[in-house]
């Protein structure tokens, strides 16, 4: 155990949690604004990945390719609000789960269709592949580097969308009471078509930027997804902060878990059952935080307690 | 003989006819969708080839998608043997999704031939007189790895796998023939698609290779990934890791990688060259390990039905044991469990043109059986 492969699995855990926070922002934001529950969101991830490795397999340009994950996920979004979701809102949760699962399997078989079952590569860059040394000489691939300051810069950008900007504070007024924002002149179908595209714009970047390092393929949104839940149930419904933190707890849980947790039982277990054993506890780890997140504090970290 | 009696015997050969000449039906239940979708799409291309080349018509395939999940399998599997009435059952990629399938389908009366998975439980103690494994025990190409691996003179391998029963094959067959030490040793998830802590495990573990067996999507993944960390560590591994499908996704992050296999496309007898000219024909790509081991399925099955009926079940079963059929292997024949004892040659990875494909450069293990033969009692 060298202090090397700690920093770099730190890091790795890292990359993975400000992925996941892309996804899971927009979430949160749809479920803490809106009061809707949005399966359908991990579909968006797909089309954002199938959206860049299409224009990166006919233009060959990578930011060509992130530019057409943004706007074909953010259409989608605005698409499945304006014709689906907005007939959603005054039902109870149970009917929002039916629909958007619905939509899941439309756009599942739709994309199976047009682009087949075999996956599609993207790949990276010429000008950010291979690994760089850090400081301390940790090698480390670039991209994976560049993804984690994409993704934290997105981070910041998104608190000062928030926090400092006229869309911002509307948001966060429908957030608190729906009803009384209409009343005041806000134009709030408008609103909601706005932060739903938003957040699909995140999810299908968050798509193509995993898509460059993994695969994209059909059904590569729904694991992701269930994390996404764990993440905005971990960081407290509508919290952006929460997302945030949630995000990067369960990447380092997972990622540090499937790290230490064979060597643990190793102690005291031959290699082949510690490593068994080890993976399998290690993939119950972000649950295990989950339930524990929720004992101490029901609402999540950052949850508004009603 | 009168002319009534001339109908009669007319109809009653009609009826039997019906009854027994009908033909065969199989049930294909493989991986089409997701990131195992090539495995399955080769076996059923290879196996679908080699009917059409047959000129039969008295063989019907039903086809249908697992999605690589095990509950899906298990509900094909039963609308295929209870209203389908399928007699042969074929096609599954994943141990896990056999060792839920295959048990209770030979239970009920049905022959399966498995195109591609070979798990040890059910090669030893829970063979079948059923079940016929056309492909390989699923130790035999990893175990033919380990030995390579001694012979190439690595002393400190690098070893991972998915955590399921091909994977724990996979490492136990691997460490059967590796006389070396063992760096680390992983199970990852099956279907995973990020290797970054793992490859970060490789690098701060001081092997000198690394063995790993992540057949379809997660191959590529891992591939990929692998050439962009900077690990330079030469890699070992089964066919699976680098088929026909991975190499074209992965590019020359593979080339010189040497891998183990008991098929190639440059194995020299007629029934192969055959088999790939007539591939490349009819889809336009390379056949890959999986499309060779669907094409030898379906030509051992219409060997069997050139000299029994698929009714008479003891004379059938004898058919297929005799194995009479030209292999794209060349020599082929089974065990005593009905797994295949067979060559396993040590493979390169090699760009033709822009087609990035293998060499056989060597034999690994020649006419190799599988270590739990002993273990089944039919």
């Amino acid at each position: 155990m060298t202090t090397l492969l700690f920093i770099e699995q730190v890091l790795n855990g890292l990359q993975s949690g400000v992925m996941l926070f892309l996804m899971a922002a927009g979430l949160t934001l749809v479920f803490g604004v809106m009061g809707l529950i949005n399966l359908a969101h991990g579909s968006v991830y797909m089309i954002g990945a199938f959206a860049a490795a299409a224009v990166a397999g006919a233009t060959g340009s990578f930011l060509l390719a992130l530019a057409a994950s943004l706007a074909a996920a953010a259409a989608a979004g605005a698409l499945i609000e304006i014709v689906v979701i907005r007939r959603l809102y005054d039902r109870d949760h149970l009917d929002q789960v039916l629909a958007t699962f619905a939509l899941i399997l439309i756009f599942s078989e739709g994309t199976r269709w047009a682009f087949g079952s075999f996956p599609l590569y993207l790949n990276i860059p010429e000008y950010l592949s291979g690994p760089v040394t850090l400081p301390g000489g940790i090698q480390y691939p670039l991209y994976r580097l560049t993804i984690i300051a994409a993704g934290l810069s997105v981070a910041a950008g998104l608190f000062l969308l928030i926090s400092r900007t006229r869309l911002g504070i509307q948001i966060r007024a429908g957030e608190s009471d729906r009803e009384m924002i209409a009343a005041l002149g806000v134009d709030i179908s408008r609103l909601y078509t706005i932060v739903f595209a938003l957040g699909a714009a995140l999810a299908g970047l968050a798509g193509a930027l995993v898509g460059a390092i993994q695969s994209v393929q059909v059904g590569m949104g729904e694991p992701v997804l269930i994390l996404a839940f764990v993440v905005i149930v971990i960081g407290g419904i509508g919290s952006i902060k929460g997302a945030l933190i949630g995000s990067i707890l369960v990447g380092l849980t997972d990622t540090l878990g499937g790290l230490f947790l064979p060597r643990f039982f190793g102690l005291f277990l031959d290699p082949a059952s510690a490593t068994s054993v080890g993976s399998a506890l290690a993939s119950m780890l972000i649950y295990i935080l989950m339930a524990g997140v929720l004992i101490v504090k029901p609402s999540g970290l950052f949850g508004a307690t009603t | 003989m009168n002319f009534k009696s001339l109908i009669l015997a007319a109809s009653v050969a009609a009826v039997s006819t019906v009854a027994h000449g009908e033909g065969l039906k199989v049930g294909m239940i493989t991986t089409l969708s997701g990131g195992g979708a090539g495995l399955g799409i080769d076996v059923r291309d290879g196996f679908m080839l080699a009917i059409s080349q047959s000129g039969r018509s008295d063989i019907d395939v039903v086809i249908e998608d697992d999605q690589r999940k095990p509950d899906v399998a298990v509900q094909l599997a039963d609308k295929m043997i209870q209203s389908e009435k399928v007699d042969v059952l074929t096609g599954i990629i994943w141990s896990n999704l056999a060792m839920a399938v295959v048990p209770s389908a030979t239970a009920q009366g049905k022959f399966y031939l498995s195109p591609n998975a070979g798990p040890s439980a059910l090669a030893g103690k829970g063979c079948h007189q059923n079940y016929f494994n056309v492909a390989w025990q699923n130790d035999n190409l990893h175990e033919a790895a380990g030995a390579y691996a001694s012979d190439a003179g690595f002393a400190n391998a690098f070893i991972l796998a998915p955590n399921y029963p091909a994977g724990k094959d996979a490492l136990t067959g691997f460490k059967r023939f590796f006389k070396g030490d063992l760096a680390g040793e992983i199970y990852t998830k099956l279907g995973q698609t990020d290797y970054a802590a793992e490859i970060a495990q490789i690098r701060a573990s001081g092997a000198d290779s690394v063995f790993f067996f992540l057949p379809g999507g997660m191959g590529i993944s891992f591939l990929k990934q692998y050439a962009d960390s900077g690990v330079d560590l030469p890699l070992v591994g089964p066919a699976f890791s680098f088929d026909q499908g991975i190499l074209q996704a992965v590019g020359d992050a593979a080339l010189g990688v040497k891998n183990t296999s008991q098929w190639n496309k440059d194995i020299d007898n007629a029934a192969n060259a055959a088999f790939v000219a007539s591939f490349q024909a009819e889809y336009g790509r390379l056949p890959s390990l999986y499309a060779s081991q669907g094409f030898d399925t379906a030509n051992l099955l219409i060997s069997a039905m050139n000299t029994a009926d698929v009714d008479d079940q003891g004379a059938f079963r004898a058919a297929l044991e005799a194995a009479n059929f030209d292999s794209v292997r060349g020599n082929f024949s089974f065990g005593v469990n009905h797994h295949p004892v067979q060559d396993i040659y040590v493979r390169e990875v090699i760009k033709e043109g822009d087609v990035y494909t293998n060499k056989i450069i060597g034999t690994g293990l020649t006419n190799h059986a599988d270590a739990y033969a002993a273990d089944c009692k039919m």
